[in-house]
């Protein structure tokens, strides 16, 4: 019975399998990215940055057609510019982050929707652009697997940095320099993240594997270290979840996916040991000290 | 020029660890610091006063080096490397989850940098940094669940551990009950007789004449600046409140340029 539920699809089916292998991956990486952009305050740039990511993915297939590879290095391209324009803007503008990219990512995501619409049918390109977790050949997987790679390896690099400019950045700022590049490595690595997204889940909905789990991780624990192991966790989950639903149900995987994650966050908010609902309205005795 | 009358003290033979020639600091060309000469002897103990907006804070960034001065210069005697600098509490996001013990462990990076681990040898020290302000036991809290008190006894256990030859506290003691600013005073003393050279901005004029044997008292341009008990005087003070004008933002350009 269990096995006919959770393992058989996995046996019998090779797409089932690279699906599966596909969203560990995405969630091994995004998982950290996300607690990162939660903790700074940016939890909504991974959606303006998906925003970003899309016309530039449009851009690779008006002028290459639906051919993966030119569809990345679009996205990635529009990605990094946005982000990087927006960091440097910040830095030596009056402009807060939060407007600059604002800025940037609206007239990148209006330059998107001119461009495609020059060419007619737009079915195929609806369809890359929500995902095909089911469809993830070689190239893909591997792609996925390397952004994830970079993704780890580069996170324990500027980790120090990172959590130093969260807290206290006028320290940093006085015993380091390595504040402002440290920034712009994080926002090329959600860029990453996300154009790594984009072939399985749809640039939008990768934010969901991102943000999801890192939000619902807040609300069990409030240690850094906890966090990214468990909001890791939690998308691993989701990811496992949602593709067995969605192969028993027949509903798309991508927002299986995500649903799944968005059901454990809200759960996590009604129950939720680190400031859930219930724990306020039950009233608990107060200790000594 | 009331400039011209508030010189460096005399008293400062020692050479200068920071100098200021003729610095105007400012944002957005309205100078905060107008035209401030003198020179801050290395190993002195001194206070910075003056009313709100006398440019205190903008004093400390302009030493920094967060602040490109408008005019003029400032020179350090030693490597930027080797300033501490406590900026005002608002500064800190105390919601971040990071514990007592790694906050303070930060006050090691220019021994670990960026990638160098915490051994045993940097661990006992920062368990005798947490333990000299009277924060043992704390270290695996959160900074959310400390006081202010707390919070400001913590941030001096890392300025131990920076074991800088330079200083910098910008409104210390503002909001710290008088227990706590009685403990961290006898940590400034410490540096004092280590002899580390320290600024701090204070409002506490009783606190200045109890412990702080410098004092240059800034009215955006300096007023007086000396001996505490020779500055701090009524007279001076009056002058003070009356230097700060509003702010003019069809304010003449200065001709008084820079030598």
């Amino acid at each position: 019975m269990l096995y006919d539920l959770v393992l058989a699809p996995f046996v019998e089916f090779d797409f089932m399998r690279r699906a599966l292998v596909g969203t560990l991956a995405l969630a091994l990486g995004a998982g950290p990215v996300g607690v990162f952009l939660m903790l700074r305050r940016m939890s909504l740039t991974g959606d303006a940055m998906a925003h970003a990511v899309l016309p530039g993915a449009a851009v690779g297939y008006l002028l290459y057609g639906l051919w993966l590879p030119a569809m990345t290095l679009g996205g990635l391209i529009v990605g990094f510019a946005v982000a990087l324009l927006s960091g440097l803007v910040a830095r030596v503008t009056a402009l807060r982050e939060d407007a600059s990219l604002a800025g940037f990512y609206l007239i990148s995501l209006a330059l998107g929707v001119t461009l495609v619409s020059l060419r007619g049918s737009n079915v195929d390109l609806l369809h890359v652009l929500f995902g095909s977790v089911l469809a993830l050949d070689d190239a893909a997987l591997i792609l996925i697997a390397g952004i994830t790679t970079v993704t780890l390896v580069a996170l324990a690099l500027i980790y120090r940095p990172l959590v130093l400019e969260c807290v206290d950045p006028t320290f940093l700022a006085s015993v380091s320099r390595a504040g402002g590049p440290s920034h712009l490595i994080f926002l090329a690595l959600v860029v990453l993240n996300l154009v790594g997204g984009f072939q399985a889940l749809g640039t939008l909905l990768a934010v969901g594997l991102m943000m999801l789990p890192a939000t619902s991780a807040r609300l069990w624990t409030s240690e850094i270290t906890g966090l990214i192991v468990l909001a890791t966790l939690i998308g691993m989950l989701s990811g496992l979840v949602g593709i067995i639903i969605s192969y028993h149900t027949s509903l798309p995987t991508g927002p299986c996916i995500i649903l799944v994650a968005g059901g454990v966050h809200i759960a996590s908010l009604v129950f939720g040991r680190a400031g859930g609902l219930i724990w306020r309205l039950i009233p608990q005795r107060h200790l000594t000290a | 020029m009331s400039a011209l009358s508030a010189n460096a003290p005399s008293s400062t033979t020692a050479k200068p660890v920071i100098g200021f020639d003729d610095v105007t600091l400012g944002y957005d060309r309205h100078p905060a610091v107008h035209h401030l000469n003198g020179g801050i002897a290395a190993g002195s103990l001194t206070a910075i006063v003056g009313p709100n907006g006398a440019g205190k804070s903008t004093l400390l960034k302009g030493i920094m080096g967060a602040l490109r001065p408008l005019d003029g210069g400032i020179r350090l005697g030693c490597r930027r490397a080797n300033i501490a600098y406590l900026p005002q509490a608002m500064d800190i996001d105390r919601s971040f989850p990071i514990t007592v013990f790694d906050l303070v462990a930060m006050g090691l990076w220019r021994q670990a940098g960026l990638f160098g681990g915490i051994g045993r040898a940097q661990r006992r020290a920062i368990e005798e940094a947490l333990a000299a302000v009277g924060l043992s036991g704390f270290e695996r809290r959160t900074i959310g669940t400390l006081s202010g008190g707390q919070m400001q006894r913590a941030l001096f256990a890392r300025l131990l551990l920076q074991d800088a030859e330079l200083i910098l506290l910008d409104e210390p003691f503002t909001a710290i009950d008088a227990k706590t600013t009685l403990d961290l005073i006898d940590l400034v003393h410490r540096w004092h007789r280590e002899k580390r050279t320290v600024v701090a901005v204070l409002h506490d004029l009783d606190l200045v004449r109890r412990a702080f044997p410098e004092t240059l008292l800034l009215a955006r341009e300096p007023v007086a600046w000396g001996a505490t008990q020779d500055v701090l005087i009524a007279d001076n003070l009056l002058r003070a409140r009356r230097m700060i004008e509003s702010h003019d933002p069809d304010a003449a350009y200065c001709e008084r340029t820079a030598a």
